[in-house]
């Protein structure tokens, strides 16, 4: 259908949606991490520190938005036993990542700091959503993962893509760690 | 004109469609642009007979009205309706027009309909993606009808669903399996208006033909891609807000719940919640949605005025400099809705002035609707008068905008029926006066046939005559002090002198409500009996939609997309009295 398009655009569609979807996904993170913030400043904060597992997961989702760089370095280059390869490792580190994020909500129980329930305070409550929320756009990024390291396509933007949101959900996690550790 | 030869040629993107793939899965702009109308008209009628119900408890507090038992059941024991009916109505009321009519049925049925046909795209950016939007809308609407005929009945705390009445199970009949159904009908909701936004705004950005630049776009599309990122900009937040309420609900944290005692329950174990922060979220999605609802009538009317009035649009940059002001303001002014909630005061005179500052964008646009009308050719036909009642209704709420804007009257002004007055004459009935001029205008382009003319006067001056005299009274019973989202008044002295009144408002609301039948009787009519539309250019418009065959299929043109020479308003130029927006800029011409 583009075909008849006759201008050469900076960015596919895809991209754009790609691109304002990840602003809508920014705008789901602001709005958790102020409420955080307006909630702090009422009484009732119980403030903890992050178990270290935390500090494990987020070096591992460094190391997988690496693998990820290579592995699409690898598609453009063609290598598709090497971008294979890379997949599998990212894919991986991401399903790592999901499961050391979990770690981290046992070991938060495990020290008397309830995420639900009664005793619950919400700061601990906080963590397990915006953790949990974040998850759930890891998990979404791990099936595309799986569905690209499968179905290896040879031409199409569809790697590009889904690196670029999986460098995002990077980001974003990185971003929710410095704020859950040192700003909120 | 020169499509006129390619028209019955071969058609491009003529599939062997099955009823399946053409009526019901399809991935065609244009029929899902229907498929919302249809859903979302649906939704008017069923929210406005609510609307009738409790008018009719608002106007005769003391009849019983038997028939009422044997539809409504044990909702109306005695032929009156109970007042957990009453709110479950209003409720469910306000969540629906606001949401299924106005979001989806108005910026999903013409934003499906006309950002393709008016850029020059043979369908949005991912068409897959606009039909799985269709179809979350309509799986939330499924939940949301079924929460109807649970044994605890619908959520019942309005469309606000503050806390604690939407935390708390056991804090109303509503709040049980109502409010969960509510919940997952929203965030259904939510997804599809995502989907459908991110379509929007790259098709905008991406898909437009030849020489569309940014600049060359219709207002209507201008309107709707702010429209768009409004959407895409503040519905995650209200989901964000909705997980919270989620955990409160089933997880026992203390987001919104605190320790306070609930009748029957004993005090809650919960500590330190606020429920002042779902305010927040709320309304930091719920001040935006209310332009959500605006803008695309704004583009509409734009259009049509223009159009109609056979003169380019007075001050297009304005237009969209001030779309853009109204757009930016919008996230800005949330806790106008909070100014009785404890708000610092110092902080709540900067959302004084933030929210007044939007009389400036207005003002601008409604000067510029003015000025388009002024020595105009004008063709009165039902979709101008609709638009132009758009004007009037918005100068009308606008105004007592200003007064609800200011926190210091905004304390007597607070819940009562002024703000209903308000925010209906501005955003509920100009809206769907900007979403009847889009039917009147589009209606040939989407079924090939005209509506009736006459049903359409019609059906204007007794909806435009009764949109004032129901709303104008609630102004002073609402200066009077008349709170809002009372079941029965009649036992206040001080009310006793709105018994009538009361009466009156409900008359007028069903007489009303029976026009809108005869709309829906002319529209379903005019689909299948109406009078044929012969030239593919019925209202002689610049647009591109009017260069495509009468009955477009699949992909819009034919042949190729035609290429973009000028703006879309060139009326009356150079003694001619239209030039569509695809004819190319000649010698002696100044060109746009």
């Amino acid at each position: 259908m583009n075909s008849l398009v006759a201008e050469k655009k900076k960015f596919t569609q895809y991209q754009v949606l790609l691109w304002v979807g990840i602003g809508s996904i920014i705008m789901a993170f602001a709005g958790l991490t102020s409420a955080y913030i307006v909630k702090k400043s009422q009484a009732n904060w119980l403030d903890f520190d992050l178990p270290s597992v935390f500090w494990v997961s987020t070096v591992v989702i460094l190391v997988s938005s690496f693998t990820m760089q290579m592995a699409a370095k690898k598609h453009k280059e063609g290598q598709q036993n090497q971008f294979k390869g890379f997949m599998t490792v990212t894919t991986i580190l991401g399903i790592s990542f999901l499961m050391l994020q979990v770690q981290g909500f046992m070991a938060l129980e495990a020290n008397n700091i309830a995420l639900t329930g009664p005793r619950s305070n919400s700061a601990g409550s906080f963590l397990l959503v915006i953790t949990g929320f974040h998850m759930l756009h890891m998990l979404a990024g791990v099936i595309a993962l799986l569905i690209i390291a499968i179905k290896a396509p040879k031409k199409g933007e569809s790697v590009s893509l889904v690196s670029t949101y999986w460098h995002f959900v990077d980001v974003l996690w990185i971003y929710l760690f410095v704020f859950l550790n040192w700003i909120g | 004109m020169s499509h006129e030869a390619t028209l019955h040629g071969h058609e491009l993107h003529e599939h062997h469609d099955t009823f399946l793939t053409k009526y019901v899965f399809s991935q065609d702009h244009k029929m899902i642009a229907k498929q919302f109308l249809i859903t979302g008209m649906v939704w008017a009628v069923l929210g406005g007979l609510m609307s009738v119900l409790f008018r009719l408890q608002l106007g005769y507090p003391d009849a019983s009205f038997p028939w009422l038992e044997s539809i409504l059941g044990k909702w109306a024991k005695g032929g009156q309706i109970t007042p957990e009916a009453y709110y479950a109505l209003v409720t469910t009321h306000g969540t629906v027009l606001v949401f299924f009519v106005l979001t989806a049925g108005l910026s999903g049925t013409f934003a499906n309909f006309l950002i393709p046909l008016q850029v020059g795209a043979r369908d949005m950016a991912s068409p897959f993606m606009n039909m799985l939007s269709y179809w979350f809308f309509l799986a939330a609407s499924v939940v949301m009808l079924s929460s109807m005929f649970v044994e605890t009945g619908p959520f019942s705390g309005g469309w606000t669903a503050y806390p604690p009445l939407s935390a708390l199970g056991d804090a109303s009949p509503g709040s049980k399996t109502g409010m969960d159904l509510w919940i997952i009908a929203m965030a259904l909701f939510v997804v599809s208006s995502l989907l459908g936004g991110l379509n929007y705004i790259a098709t905008i950005l991406n898909m437009r033909t030849k020489g569309m630049s940014m600049t060359r776009l219709p207002l209507t599309i201008w309107a709707l891609f702010f429209t768009a990122v409004l959407g895409v900009l503040s519905f995650p937040v209200l989901l964000s807000g909705l997980i919270l309420l989620i955990f409160d609900r089933n997880f026992g944290t203390s987001f919104y719940l605190s320790d306070i005692f609930v009748n029957g329950v004993g005090a809650l174990s919960n500590e330190g919640g606020s429920a002042i922060l779902y305010q927040h979220l709320f309304w930091f999605l719920g001040h935006p949605e209310v332009y959500i609802i605006l803008l695309p009538a704004m583009g509409m009317v734009s259009e049509i005025m223009s159009i109609n009035s056979r003169k380019p649009i007075f001050g297009y940059m304005a237009m969209l400099g001030s779309l853009f002001a109204i757009a930016a303001l919008a996230f800005l002014v949330w806790a106008h809705h909070m100014f009785v909630t404890g708000l610092n005061p110092f902080l709540g005179s900067i959302f004084v002035l933030l929210t007044l500052l939007i009389a400036v964008p207005s003002a601008i646009k409604v000067f510029n609707w003015l000025t388009t009308l002024w020595r105009g050719n004008i063709r009165f036909t039902p979709a101008m008068l609709f638009a132009i009642g758009f004007v009037s209704l918005f100068i009308s709420g606008g105004l007592t905008g200003i007064w609800l804007g200011n926190a210091a009257l905004d304390i007597h002004l607070h819940d009562t029926y002024f703000v209903i007055a308000h925010f209906h004459i501005v955003m509920g009935v100009a809206s769907m006066f900007g979403m009847f001029a889009g039917v009147y205008h589009w209606f040939p382009k989407m079924y090939g046939r005209y509506l009736n003319n006459s049903l359409g006067y019609i059906h204007f001056w007794v909806t435009m005559a009764g949109a004032y005299l129901i709303f104008w009274p609630m102004h002073y019973e609402g200066l009077a002090g008349m709170p809002r989202r009372y079941f029965d008044f009649s036992i206040w002295e001080s009310f006793k002198q709105f018994a009538e009144l009361n009466r009156f408002i409900s008359t007028v609301s069903m007489i009303v409500f029976a026009v809108q039948i005869l709309f829906l009787i002319n529209f379903f009519y005019s689909i299948f009996k109406g009078r044929k539309v012969t030239t593919t250019n019925p209202w002689e418009a610049n647009t591109l939609e009017w260069t495509t065959p009468i009955n477009p299929g699949h992909g819009n043109w034919p042949g190729e997309i035609p290429e973009v020479h000028r703006w879309a308003y060139d009326y009356g130029k150079d003694g001619k009295d239209f030039i569509p927006q695809d004819v190319p800029v000649g010698a002696d011409e100044s060109s746009h």
